[in-house]
């Protein structure tokens, strides 16, 4: 029986590897810092918004003007229209790891984002 | 349009919204260039595997680069930063200073009982958090 792993299957998910690497290695910010942003999930979504809307828009058209395109073998292959469900999830992923350090940072060193209200006197 | 135009377009865009439509001032504030420098670094590392290893390509028409179709783009030079090309950066920061941007104006408007984050753990070097320092 043929034991060896054959790592060509992972392939396809290189760039989602890439996004999960970029979840996993954020996540102690929300558990060790107390960046509180997987707590606040509306808050997180509503704040997705309007950057999804004209980012999605750009990804789009860029795409379907060929500005930038995708390695077909180190992709999923699942798509929305032309768009790779990858660049969907980095639009979740990436402002997820930010708010993550911007809020690990204001934990850390306590500087004002603005909106502490009374809390910060 | 070219990536370099819209590229451009969108940090002005997300600046003015910072500035004049959500008045967040996230530009004028210290925790923001703090955390955009963190991220920035990361994102050449994240980028520079998705474009180094041609995961991402682009064409030499929408960037200020030229086109590399079959070889891996120049580490740094000809319009590339870490592999991948400078209007990168005109993609990156405009999104995370438009998340942030609207984040903070959640806060304000008093979405959470508790908007900000911390404290970090006993253990973690002095650092202050609202509240415990001074």
């Amino acid at each position: 029986m043929p034991l060896s792993l054959d790592l060509a299957v992972l392939e396809p998910f290189a760039y989602i590897g890439v996004l999960v690497f970029v979840l996993v290695v954020t996540l102690p910010l929300q558990l060790v810092l107390k960046a509180r942003v997987y707590s606040k999930p509306l808050r997180l979504v509503i704040s997705l918004i309007p950057m999804l809307v004209l980012f999605l828009i750009w990804d789009f058209y860029a795409i379907d003007r060929g500005h930038w395109f995708f390695d077909e073998d180190r992709v999923t292959g699942l798509t929305i229209g032309i768009l790779p469900i990858e660049e969907l999830l980095f639009f979740i992923t990436v402002p997820i790891a930010s708010l993550l350090t911007f809020e690990a940072v204001r934990s850390i060193k306590g500087w004002s984002a603005g909106d502490e209200g009374k809390a910060k006197s | 349009m070219t990536y370099t135009q819209i590229g451009l377009m969108a940090v002005i865009v997300a600046v003015l919204v910072d500035l004049f439509v959500l008045r967040t001032a996230l530009v004028k504030r210290k925790l923001f260039w703090m955390s955009y420098a963190i991220i920035v670094f990361f994102q050449f590392i994240t980028n520079g595997v998705l474009t180094g290893s041609m995961i991402v390509r682009y064409s030499g028409d929408a960037i200020i680069g030229g086109d590399y179709p079959e070889t891996t783009p120049p580490l740094i030079g000809d319009g590339r930063l870490f592999f991948a090309p400078i209007e990168d950066l005109l993609f990156g920061f405009p999104m995370i200073l438009l998340v942030l941007s609207v984040w903070v104006w959640l806060g304000r408007r008093g979405l959470d009982r508790l908007p900000y984050s911390g404290p970090p753990p006993k253990w973690w070097p002095k650092g202050g958090w609202f509240g415990t320092t001074k």
